[in-house]
């Protein structure tokens, strides 16, 4: 049972999120949206997705996987191939070596769901013979994996169905979702942050549910975890295709973000950029990565670019060029996680309990304060 | 101490915000107009970007002013690194159009023109593709405009000066995989050259390769003649290396990239025989040859950008005509306003120092029918011109 | 015949990589075997330290040039180690890998903003980088030299390691941390000096390849670190020569493939191996098996 102030809490805290929602929609609807703010808020969202998906196995079930670029690539290139109308896919201008062998296309709802399919169905075809694996030997293999996937993207057999290695443009972006049945343009950023939403607020059901409950044990103490009748492989497995699922709709989403894909930028290093996202929001954290992933990108594309700018050099120092804002920003990650190893957030969340817990505490000592002010 | 250091975190992050912030309300300058450029200036296409850029620099210095509408504005440039990476191509672009500029130029390298596009578009921006010579960019996007010429025409011009100039049989082509640029002049060559009757050995070589031993090695087992390579200048000077390594005796042939002092460098003093095609050829126009040199000199960062030495990059020739059709287009349209000047567009011409500019009513495409040919001296490190090769 | 003549190229590449591959992939073994990290920055100090050669050999005669750059690197290698591992050594895993993650980060960056992002032409050291000719193959002197200098290295360390005070207190801190540090062994400087034969192995690897391949960019170290990670994890993660023998047969492998015209899975089928090996022997070929305590 819940008590009375729980509940309250939580009718709070959904308030709060409905809240930022319309003022989302609001800013929208006002701002001019080609300000620099709506692109970083789209790439964030997109990226709090995926972080929280790899969040969900790294922080919440234990499992090192370094496989998320190689599941976002498989969800970018199912979502491109199906939602890419036909006479695009016939015509010469993207299939230019190539004649495309999928001569129907889909819209974008069922796109993002066989995003997600597909890249589940790899995951679970991986994860039989390598989640057998532990620790660093399951990073390195899905790492492994990861490069293998981008590598037959790549082939040239595939060609008439990924299009080689050439880049895919044309399908359904970000600019063109409209309500269904009508004309009417969704605007992007809030379009991104509902789907994205929608599917964080499900992977936080999940981890509150049995299935989570059961995920937690096998982080903790995989022996104890089994002895207490866990199925170990059947949750870890459950977990991996479950967290690539999610992968795959953030590559969908990213995909549309960024109006064409191309296998050859889902490289490891994005996988590192979402662990350092994760760690730096904090493993085992939702919020903690949404929010990371917010200052992670922002950081990087937007507020420190005034330090690229030769021209903002001051003193005749001539330090401020082309690079140096990434220098500062990694000294930045450098800081966070030599001094705040376990995160912005560490394991908890943002939630109004715990700042209404902090609220009392202030005001109980600034009532002590006062008592014993009265006293002497 | 943690305390102390996450407060110094938080202000330096606000102070970033309310930078960035900041600079995006101080931007709204009445009587300033600005022009966009989308170019590289790391990653694989660095090399080439920072030169392209140098050009619209040059270009800007020597004509910072534009009378519009009886008015006259200060242009400055808005320059944004793409990274030459498709990924980090939206937030560069998002960027350019958050600063408001009325036209954008760039983008070196095919691929991050065809990933930044689509924001230009949205945008209600034109764009000028400098030296993109993929067709794809243009194509299927109206606010993408080109100055230079296409892939199909360079392809050909290649491919017939090796079956007919060199008088070969049988080519060896390597490209990057996936790379729009490459790939699409090696598949227009191969179609060129099998037309002619020749016999093709093509290969491709993913991204991060540093060993080129097996692609050099493979065009000398199969008895290649001409090893076709229009891929970065990063690829490129190991290229050369491994050629001169493994000692070949058949001609390297290459599109405008290879047309920059980077390769002379690595081909100095080195027994290696280079072929390009490229849009400008170094002492045809003196005048702005000596202008830019002088200007070059007179930076020490400029210079460093340009490779370390002065000699002109055919690109940095198209920046600079660039720079001029971008001016003109604004003269044209009477206003700075971005969906104005983008219309105005179509009906620009300019005479460059490349060329006459003209834009064709299909696509946006520069309307040329000349490629320039340069071969490497690699004895004092220079180009030598060659006759120019015509295509009706 | 006419076979071996086609193929001698790519086995003289492959032998000549798998060389250098060993000089680095030693550095990740040895860190792996004593602190259990994966130094995701290892494949960058390899790159700085080709960086450092550009940048000294053009101020400075070679000779004096190639030992500085050793030293500058080593040097280098230490203060990672000092500045981002020692502090979190009580910290979860996890911690100490991301720190490894944000080092390569960093370095990568700074080799960025100090190169303006152009690929920089690596110095030709004279008689290594001339061209010669073996049965009818045409290479540079380098490759040749790499195997041979790979395996005095390697005979070198593992004497050093077999037969010193330090080695046996690596050895031993390497079979258990918390035991050889009640044993009175000095864990921080049997540390540092992992560190530094890691860095000078993979400084002298980086002379080699960048040799061979004489073009140095931010990135070139991310693919042949990753590589050698796997080379390591391929020969059994800790033991030397286990890592040696994995250098040598990925990068053999690598270089066949590409002869056979599959360039597009050259990297891919480093990975394919190692899933392989991993599937099948899942603490590598040479390495021991580990039991799980409860």
């Amino acid at each position: 049972m819940k008590t009375k102030e729980e509940k309250r809490d939580s009718w709070i805290a959904m308030g709060l999120l409905a809240g930022f929602y319309v003022l989302l929609l609001v800013v929208e609807m006002v701002v001019p949206p080609t300000h620099m703010l709506f692109s970083i808020l789209k790439k964030s969202a997109v990226y709090s997705l995926a972080a929280v998906s790899m969040n969900l196995l790294n922080g919440f079930t234990g499992l090192f996987s370094l496989g998320q670029a190689g599941f976002m690539l498989m969800g970018a290139y199912t979502y491109a191939i199906l939602t890419m109308p036909v006479e695009l896919k016939m015509g010469d201008s993207v299939y230019k070596y190539y004649d495309c062998i999928v001569h129907f296309q889909t819209g974008m709802i069922p796109g993002l769901l066989m995003a997600g399919l597909v890249a589940a169905l790899m995951a679970a075809l991986i994860g039989i013979p390598v989640l057998r694996l532990k620790s660093d030997y399951l990073g390195i293999a899905t790492l492994g994996f990861a490069e293998i996937i981008r590598a037959m993207f790549q082939w040239d057999a595939l060609g008439p169905l990924t299009n080689g290695a050439n880049i895919l443009s044309g399908f359904i972006d970000l600019n063109h979702v409209y309500f269904p049945f009508t004309q009417v343009k969704i605007p992007p950023t809030f379009f991104v942050f509902l789907l994205s939403g929608g599917c964080i607020a499900v992977i936080v059901l999940l981890i509150n549910s049995s299935y989570g409950r059961a995920f937690k044990a096998i982080r903790d103490d995989e022996t104890a975890a089994e002895a207490m009748g866990i199925n170990l492989f059947h949750y870890k497995e459950l977990s991996f295709v479950i967290s690539s699922f999610f992968a795959g709709i953030s590559g969908a989403l990213l995909a549309m973000y960024q109006f064409t894909v191309k296998a050859a930028p889902f490289k490891t290093s994005m996988t590192y950029e979402i662990l350092l996202i994760v760690v730096i929001g904090g493993i085992g954290s939702i919020t903690g990565s949404c929010i990371g992933s917010f200052l992670f990108i922002a950081c990087n594309e937007w507020w420190l670019r005034f330090l690229d700018d030769a021209s903002n050099n001051i003193l005749g120092l001539n330090i401020l060029r082309s690079g140096f804002r990434k220098v500062v920003f990694s000294v930045v990650i450098m800081v966070i996680v030599l001094f705040f190893s376990r995160g912005l957030m560490g394991d908890r969340e943002f939630s109004v309990k715990r700042i209404r817990k902090r609220w009392e505490k202030l005001r109980r000592r600034g009532k002590d304060a006062a008592k014993g002010g009265g006293e002497a | 101490m943690k305390k102390a250091l996450a407060l110094l975190l938080c202000l330096g992050l606000f102070c970033a915000l309310f930078a960035g912030c900041g600079g995006g309300a101080a931007e709204a300058k009445e009587d300033v107009i600005y022009i966009g450029v989308f170019e590289p200036a790391s990653g694989d296409n660095g090399a080439g970007g920072k030169q392209e850029t140098l050009g619209i620099q040059y270009a800007n210095s020597v004509q910072p002013t534009v009378e519009v509408g009886g008015k006259e504005y200060k242009v400055e440039l808005k320059i944004v690194d793409n990274e030459s990476a498709d990924d980090k191509a939206p937030s560069a672009a998002a960027e350019l159009v958050g600063a408001g500029c009325s036209v954008v130029l760039g983008s070196y390298g095919s691929s991050v023109a065809r990933a930044g596009g689509p924001t230009f578009e949205a945008a209600n921006i034109p764009v000028i593709g400098v030296t993109c010579t993929n067709p794809a960019v243009t194509e299927g996007n109206k606010y993408y405009f080109r100055i230079c010429f296409l892939d199909p025409f360079q392809g050909t011009v290649l491919a017939n000066y090796a079956a007919g100039e060199l008088g070969v049989t049988k080519a060896y082509c390597l490209n990057k995989l996936g790379d729009d640029y490459s790939g699409g002049l090696v598949n227009y060559f191969i179609e060129a050259f099998e037309a002619a009757g020749g016999e093709v050995v093509h290969e491709e070589f993913p991204d991060g390769n540093m060993d080129f031993t097996s692609y050099v090695a493979k065009a000398k087992a199969e008895g290649c003649e001409v090893f076709f390579s229009p891929v970065s200048t990063e690829a490129a000077q190991l290229i050369i290396d491994q050629a001169v390594a493994q000692g070949v005796d058949f001609p390297l042939l290459a599109g405008d990239t290879w047309d920059s002092n980077v390769i002379l460098q690595a081909a100095a003093g080195k027994d290696v025989d280079i072929t390009v095609t490229t849009f400008y050829p170094e002492g045809a126009k003196p005048e702005f040859d000596n202008g830019f040199k002088t200007w070059l000199k007179g930076n020490a960062t400029y210079l460093a950008n340009n490779g370390g030495d002065d000699t002109v990059a055919a690109v940095s020739a198209m920046g600079y005509d660039a720079y001029f059709v971008a001016l003109e287009a604004i003269k044209n349209a009477g206003t700075p306003d971005s969906a104005k000047v983008m219309e105005a567009m179509w009906g620009t011409t300019f005479e460059g120092v490349s060329g006459p500019i003209a834009f064709d009513a299909v696509n946006g495409d520069a309307v040329r029918t000349t490629a320039y040919v340069k071969h490497a001296n690699t004895a004092d490190g220079t180009w030598e011109a060659l006759p120019p090769v015509t295509v009706e | 015949m006419q076979f071996l003549q086609n193929s001698l190229p790519y086995l003289l590449a492959g032998i000549s990589v798998g060389g250098q591959y060993a000089l680095i992939a030693i550095g990740y073994t040895m860190v792996y075997g004593i602190l259990r990290l994966i130094n995701f920055a290892h494949g960058d100090v390899f790159m700085a330290a080709g960086l450092m050669m550009v940048y000294l050999s053009a101020t400075l005669p070679l000779y004096l040039a190639i030992p500085l750059t050793l030293l500058a690197t080593v040097l280098l290698g230490f203060i990672i180690e000092r500045v981002a591992y020692k502090p979190l050594r009580s910290a979860p895993r996890m911690s100490v890998m991301i720190s490894a993650i944000g080092v390569s980060y960093l370095i990568q960056n700074c080799a960025l903003y100090f190169t303006g992002g152009l690929a920089k032409v690596y110095p030709a050291i004279p008689w290594i980088s001339d061209t010669i000719t073996v049965w009818g193959a045409v290479t540079k002197r380098v490759t040749l030299i790499t195997p041979i200098l790979t395996l005095v290295l390697v005979v070198v360390l593992v004497l050093f390691i077999r037969y010193t005070k330090i080695g046996l207190a690596m050895r031993a801190v390497a079979k258990d941390f918390e035991t050889s540090q009640l044993m009175g062994i000095k864990i921080n400087s049997v540390i540092s000096v992992t560190f530094i034969i890691g860095s000078l192995l993979a400084a002298v690897g980086s002379l080699l390849y960048f040799s061979n391949y004489a073009s140095v960019t931010p990135t070139s170290g991310g693919m042949p670190g990753l590589k050698c990670f796997v080379a390591a994890v391929f020969g059994g993660i800790g033991s030397i020569p286990g890592a040696v023998i994995g250098a040598f047969i990925i990068g053999i492998c690598e270089n066949i493939i590409k002869g056979l015209g599959w360039t597009t899975f050259s990297d891919a089928f480093t990975f394919a191996l190692l899933i392989v090996i991993l599937l099948v022997k899942p603490t590598g070929l040479f390495g021991e098996k580990a039991t799980d305590k409860v």
